[in-house]
């Protein structure tokens, strides 16, 4: 179907996005975009305004991973658009369907250092799927429908269209497609059925399998498929970070989070394997930790839709190019011709073993009163199961990833890849406008949440009320859990002085609470729960407290340690060294 | 130096991409991004007018090559690659080589050396001559080798251009 209006390129941009169903747009005006935001002054599509371009991409962000649609951001030319790529770099490293749309210069001022010009096609190119900066207003149909296309399809990730002011004013014939005529969205969806066969006879032989869960599973909806075959076949499952929810994390079968601060359970397991299934995901330095003392043994089975992922990061037996969903189904199909059930093995013996120890370890772990390690655990009690999480970085993060259990995909919202401080809060602002209905929780670091709580402004005005749960630490907390493991307590530049949250909150027109107890917290989050603006919970905790199990930088899985005790004397040494050489 | 051989230790990946700008950025955006050393490239126009074709050396090993492959593929604007077998494509490079020439008996040497490699002597001055060789690069190499005893004042090479036999 083809649609002619007479139009501006502005204009043709919003009716474009109207047509891909787009709903709210994150963002902050400027000079360069003026023309699009006059249009969308009189457009249905709602505008959430930020405080900081970043915020905007983050949001956006947050909206798609918990909706699965593209997240649109939107921001002026110069350092509007400069302002976004910590938003952008942190979608494309955890592949999110985002769009950023950027005001230009006019065309003929390209290149002539502008008033707020950036090269912001040249400053994205290695940040995003694809950028666009189209020439005309004519072109301007084409290349949102093929933005949209690109980032939610294969392996999602953002795409940029940079829109020159001149092009946004220029009046035209504009034409809408429904088909592009665009033959070369390339992806495998479908895995080729010789790979399938190896994968499933792999699996079926195994005596130890181990299934590995990455992001691609959620992003390719593929859950229901990874509890089928993992229950026909009675393996594992571990996840890494990106992937934690993907597995429900109270099923017996679930090992939760493997890495650099994966749990007892799955770092042991899964150096134990004799095959591997990973699938959606990539291998990445914090999962495998030292790459070439990651699962020595077993053969690993890779399934990604990227083929470039394949062998990028570890060599592997059985390479599958496909959809995750796909490519499950087909080893399912595969193995329940061939079977019936799975008996208990000796193999799930040994899993059980291996849990019993773990109660040994984290019984270990030392614990204050009021640890993020119970403040977790009392979250998950408090929550309904299909609350949203969305995590700053550094400890905070790592602690939820160990301690707070993911019941349902897409509850549970991370910086995984770029690992972008300040990315949790709004995030949780982008997740509630896609949820609605559904509680939204923060947890957040003090060092993080600073980064970006001028939000709150924006979650009052904009009633997008979601809970912050503010780990405080008056730290740089995993910066500063370094320093004390590995630089002999030496802690350069992370002690933090913090305003007074609850303070900040109020005056942002939010609620704002301190706790000191579990109890206390049970009720500051039954309160917020009912609240119709955003509630800041600030639970001061010790500042010496470490996460753990942690694999120390550059070791492999099976050097995890469970408490500071433990660090290598070498280590400590060095440390002696350094300090000596210092005075 | 650049130097194709059955080895395998330098591979020729050819291209086939959209002709537009920022096209170029982006292949090399990629090499730069992904660390990967190449040792060549260069691009031209194809027998179709929306299609340009880069003609890529590299040095590494199979697991680079295939990254690089597959890093490639997800460029939107790269239609077609393909990694040439040496033994089967037809290799070309054409470089240009400004010799010292000093006196006649230098001049009629060159002028020799240029016939035997099927060379053309493009300009000369009082006391240079340009050379235009035209081969693979192992010819050209070997040209080199004899210029330098001449002394090579200034010399420009357009990297490889390659194009598989048969239809």
């Amino acid at each position: 179907m083809i649609s002619i209006a007479k139009l501006s390129g502005a204009q043709a941009l919003i009716e474009s996005l109207k047509k891909e169903g787009v709903e709210v747009i994150f963002g902050l005006p400027g000079g360069a975009i003026l023309p699009v935001y006059d249009v969308l002054y009189d457009s249905n599509i709602r505008h959430v305004l930020v405080k900081h371009e970043q915020s905007a991409a983050h949001m956006a962000d947050g909206y798609a991973r918990v909706s699965g649609r593209p997240g649109i951001c939107m921001a002026t030319s110069g350092p509007g658009a400069t302002n976004l790529v910590t938003g952008i770099a942190t979608a494309y490293m955890d592949s999110s369907p985002l769009i950023a749309v950027t005001g230009q210069v006019a065309k003929a001022m390209i290149g002539k250092d502008a008033f707020q010009e950036a090269d912001i096609m040249g400053i994205t190119t290695s940040i995003t799927k694809y950028n666009f900066q189209p020439r005309t207003a004519s072109e301007v149909p084409k290349v949102v429908r093929l933005a949209f296309q690109l980032a939610s399809s294969g392996r999602p990730g953002p795409i940029l269209i940079d829109l020159s002011r001149d092009v946004q004013t220029e009046v035209d014939e504009i034409s809408f497609t429904e088909n592009i005529g665009f033959s070369r969205l390339k992806h495998n969806i479908v895995p080729h059925p010789l790979q399938v066969e190896k994968a499933a006879s792999m699996l079926l032989n195994a005596e130890r399998p181990v299934i590995l869960a990455g992001g691609g599973v959620i992003i390719s909806n593929a859950w229901q498929q990874l509890l089928a075959l993992a229950e026909l076949l009675m393996v594992p499952v571990a996840t890494t970070l990106m992937g934690k929810g993907c597995f429900p994390e109270n099923h017996p079968l679930s090992l939760g989070v493997v890495g650099m601060h994966g749990t007892y359970e799955a770092n042991k397991t899964i150096l134990e394997a004799d095959v591997l299934l990973a699938v959606g995901c990539r291998f990445s330095d914090r999962t495998t930790c030292n790459v070439s003392e990651f699962c020595p043994d077993a053969k690993i089975i890779h399934v990604d839709v990227d083929a470039s992922e394949i062998g990028k990061n570890r060599k592997v037996d059985v390479p599958i190019v496909g959809d995750a969903g796909e490519t499950l189904s087909k080893i399912y199909d595969m193995i329940v011709k061939s079977l019936c059930r799975k008996e208990k093995s000796l193999w799930l013996k040994r899993i059980e073993e291996i849990r019993s120890e773990s109660e040994n370890v984290y019984s270990s772990i030392q614990e204050s009163n009021l640890s993020p390690i119970k403040i977790l655990k009392e979250l998950r009690e408090i929550l309904p199961y299909d609350a949203i999480v969305t995590t700053e970085v550094g400890q905070n993060q790592m602690w939820a990833s160990l301690y707070f259990k993911v019941l349902k995909p897409r509850t549970f919202i991370t910086s995984g890849g770029l690992g972008t401080m300040g990315f949790g809060f709004p995030a949780s602002l982008g997740a509630k406008v896609a949820k609605p209905d559904t509680p939204v929780l923060d947890i957040a670091g003090d060092g993080s949440f600073m980064m970006t709580s001028n939000m709150l402004v924006t979650s009052v005005n904009e009633n997008i009320p979601v809970m912050v749960v503010i780990l405080n630490n008056s730290m740089l907390g995993m910066v500063a859990q370094w320093q004390r493991l590995f630089y002999g307590r030496r802690y350069s530049a992370v002690k933090l002085v913090n305003p007074d949250f609850v303070k900040i909150a109020e005056a942002c027109g939010a609620m704002g609470v301190r706790i000191g107890s579990l109890e206390e917290l049970k009720n500051a989050i039954g309160q917020a729960l009912k609240s119709e603006v955003t509630t800041v919970i600030d639970v001061p905790i010790s500042p010496e407290e470490d996460v753990f199990p942690m694999v120390p930088p550059g070791k492999g899985l099976k050097a995890m340690i469970y408490g500071a005790l433990k660090t290598s004397s070498a280590l400590a040494k060095r440390s002696e060294r350094l300090k000596e050489m210092m005075d | 130096m650049l130097s194709v051989n059955d080895k395998g230790e330098n591979y020729i990946v050819s291209i086939l991409v959209e002709n537009k700008p920022g096209v170029l950025y982006r292949v090399s955006n990629l090499f730069r991004r992904r660390n990967f050393n190449i040792e060549s490239i260069s691009v031209g126009p194809t027998e179709k007018r929306e299609f340009s074709r880069m003609t890529i050396t590299l040095n590494g090993d199979d697991a680079t090559v295939e990254q690089l492959v597959k890093q490639l593929a997800k460029i939107i604007d790269v239609v077609k690659i393909s990694l040439l077998n040496p033994k089967n494509t037809i290799l070309r490079e054409l470089a240009l080589i400004k010799l010292y020439a000093k006196d006649s008996r230098a001049r009629s040497d060159i002028l020799n050396y240029a016939q035997i490699f099927k060379g053309k002597i493009v300009d000369t001055t009082e006391d240079a001559m340009t050379v235009e060789v035209v081969g693979t690069p192992d010819k050209i190499n070997a040209f080199i080798k004899i210029a330098l005893s001449f002394g090579i004042k200034e010399m420009a090479r357009t990297g490889l251009t390659a194009l598989e036999r048969g239809g």
